[in-house]
């Protein structure tokens, strides 16, 4: 393979690595939290791709950005009031089950809303101009992605170490039941968790959509389920651990694409996820947890 | 509580079984009739042993699998490239051709059907070994990306000629008569609760009621949880096969987990822990989403036409239904309780009491 060609699929992984990296976060900040594998979080970045065509049917990109970020806040944030708080004291099952209620649900309710055709997304049109490096070429979104990634992802980092909500949360995740003892105000502190996992949704959502160009009901499964496999990758809990994850799976994936093995490249996800559980299921970066008994 | 004596349950039961087979046979004999009830009566038989199959796993032994989806697919491709017929074997793989050793590979019916559980057991076996270690929803995920595997699998280019790929696979012969749907699921299903209320169920229901101290008693976890993983997928094949027949056609989309869900919801809504519940949840299921069907048609109210009516909103109000019972009402219809001619006799001894009493004494007294 030549080394243009090589270049080329590096740089498509690594911008897919950089949507999925966004989305996986939501993940592993919710299971560091709640413990639960939020399974709605797919479908909500899918809803953040319908509200994008929806606000820009109306408003120019910059107005229409905002509005999608923050319809996106509200729905994630409507999701926990309405199908997890409820079960706070449920067995973890429920939860689970809850979620997967909610997926369904988010499903039906867009092809209901939107049709199950797959409509066109809109392309913001500076995000679409190309890029000639050499011989490379590249649309802006490609390279904004990963960088704008790596951006947002050090702001997060920061919240979380040098803030007192930030500290709130690693004291929850830490140990749910003590941490409330303590004074913390969980109902809080998760809602900030889903609105910061909601908001960077909303982001990979835009990134991934302008390259994908269409949404349909069910586009947001099977990279909601990839992205969890990222963040286990990483090891839950993690955010670092969450971005490499996200980076590997997008990578792997576009080489066995460039390979000729792209009806292997879902497989791929989950055989690594196998992999990992089997020999390491703490994940990349997760901590060593001990069962009690 | 009262008690019914044996023999009155005995006459009670043989009577329902009676009273289904002549419903059957009435509805299978005015076909033309009524093929669209018992297309969906049949949907749900199958839907049923699927049920009690991951009940069997989730609600008894407590392994939260998610891998239905793959296992149907294995029985139901085991099922179909067998029993389509050898002479329009040519016309279905007409793009690749089929595999040398299956161009003239076929089973009767019942027997594909037992191979297709075994199959799926089989590759239960195998991926049981390592994924069986991992606890609660790690489990859960990594059983729900082996379905998205084998459904990978299925779809490959590379097995063209044995799955035909993407293109599906197309005139399976139907079922020869309704009531092979019916009895094959029966049969399955008595088989679990068979399964269920030897020995080894109780040792599930232990396992899933307490790790530690099961092991404590004596019972060997891994070979126990392997033996619920096996049986229950054996039992996924199975119906499996089954939903190929009764669909006709197959391909790999036939399997996401979309259908691993729906089979969740079902055990979900007749409750987790019973196996009667998973059968009622699965034809109430099956048969709810066609008695919503008034929702997907526009509603017109003097001269007025209802905005929310169009396709599609039949399903957001099944969901809601659907949350509802996640949310509200977590034990389900049955929660962990079994149908018993006893529980509905003393339903209807508590609810229907004054007006079966004589008038005499204090009863009359209430009534009035």
């Amino acid at each position: 393979m030549a080394i243009n060609t090589l270049l080329q699929h590096g740089l498509t992984g690594i911008s897919l690595g950089g949507a999925y990296a966004l989305i996986a976060i939501g993940y592993t900040m919710v299971y560091g939290i709640l413990r639960l594998i939020n399974f709605a979080h797919g479908d909500i970045f899918m809803m953040a791709g319908y509200f994008m065509i929806f606000a820009i049917a109306s408003f120019p990109w910059y107005v229409a950005v905002p509005i999608v970020l923050i319809a996106t806040i509200l729905l994630g944030v409507l999701i926990e009031r309405v199908a997890y708080k409820p079960l706070r004291s449920a067995p973890r099952m429920s939860i689970m089950i809850s979620a997967i209620g909610v997926s369904y649900l988010l499903q039906n309710l867009a092809t209901y809303l939107f049709t199950a055709l797959p409509r066109g997304y809109p392309s913001i049109p500076f995000l679409k101009k190309i890029f000639q490096i050499g011989e490379l070429s590249a649309s802006l979104v490609t390279i904004i992605t990963p960088v704008l990634t790596l951006v947002l992802v050090y702001l997060l980092i920061l919240l979380i170490n040098h803030s007192k909500i930030g500290m709130a949360m690693r004291a929850v995740s830490k140990d749910f039941e003590t941490s409330q003892l303590m004074g913390i105000k969980i109902n809080q502190v998760i809602s900030v968790t889903f609105v910061v996992g909601s908001l960077l949704a909303a982001i990979g959502s835009i990134l991934y959509f302008t390259d994908r160009m269409t949404v349909f009901p069910f586009s947001g499964m099977l990279p909601g389920l990839k992205c969890f496999v990222a963040a286990v990758l990483g090891g839950i809990g993690s955010i670092p651990g969450a971005v490499i994850g996200g980076f590997i799976l997008g990578l792997g994936e576009t080489a066995l694409v460039a390979m000729g093995y792209s009806t292997f490249s879902d497989a791929f996800t989950f055989a690594i996820l196998i992999v990992m559980l089997l020999f390491r299921p703490t994940g990349l970066f997760g901590e060593k947890v001990t069962d009690k008994v | 509580m009262k008690k019914l004596d044996q023999k009155t349950k005995i006459i009670l039961s043989v009577a329902l079984v009676v009273v289904a087979i002549l419903g059957l046979s009435y509805l299978d004999a005015n076909r033309s009739d009524y093929s669209y009830a018992l297309s969906i009566l049949e949907r749900s038989a199958i839907y049923a042993v699927v049920a009690v199959a991951m009940n069997l796993l989730t609600g008894f032994t407590g392994l939260f699998s998610l891998g239905q989806a793959g296992f149907m697919a294995i029985g139901a491709y085991t099922v179909a490239i067998l029993t389509i017929p050898v002479e329009s074997r040519a016309a279905v793989y007409y793009i690749n051709g089929i595999a040398d050793g299956l161009a003239n590979a076929y089973l009767p019916l019942w027997a594909a059907l037992i191979l297709a559980g075994i199959f799926a057991a089989f590759m239960g076996l195998l991926i049981g070994y390592p994924v069986l270690r991992l606890k609660s929803d790690y489990l859960a995920i990594a059983t729900l990306g082996f379905s998205e595997i084998i459904r990978a699998f299925i779809a490959a280019p590379q097995l063209d000629r044995i799955t035909n790929g993407s293109y599906g696979l197309k005139s399976i012969p139907g079922f020869p008569s309704t009531f092979m749907v019916f009895g094959v699921s029966a049969l399955c299903i008595l088989l679990m609760v068979m399964i269920l209320r030897s020995s080894y169920g109780r040792a599930f229901k232990a396992i899933r009621e307490d790790e530690t101290a099961a092991e404590a008693m004596g019972i060997n976890l891994s070979k126990h949880k392997q033996m619920a993983f096996v049986i229950s997928c054996f039992f996924t094949g199975v119906s499996g096969g089954m939903l190929a027949v009764y669909m006709r056609s197959i391909d790999s989309k036939s399997f996401q987990i979309g259908l691993t869900f729906d089979i969740l919801l079902i055990v979900v809504l007749g409750g987790i822990g019973s196996v009667t519940g998973s059968v009622f949840g699965a034809f109430l299921m099956t048969a709810g989403r066609e008695w919503l069907r008034f929702f997907d048609n526009p509603l017109v109210v003097g001269g007025f036409s209802v905005p929310l009516f169009r396709s599609g909103f039949r399903m957001v109000i099944f969901s809601l239904i659907l949350m509802a019972v996640v949310l509200y009402y977590r034990k389900g219809l049955m929660g962990t309780r079994e149908f018993s001619w006893d529980g509905i006799y003393n339903f209807l001894r508590k609810h229907l009491y004054l007006r079966w009493r004589k008038p005499s004494g204090e009863e009359v007294k209430r009534d009035v």
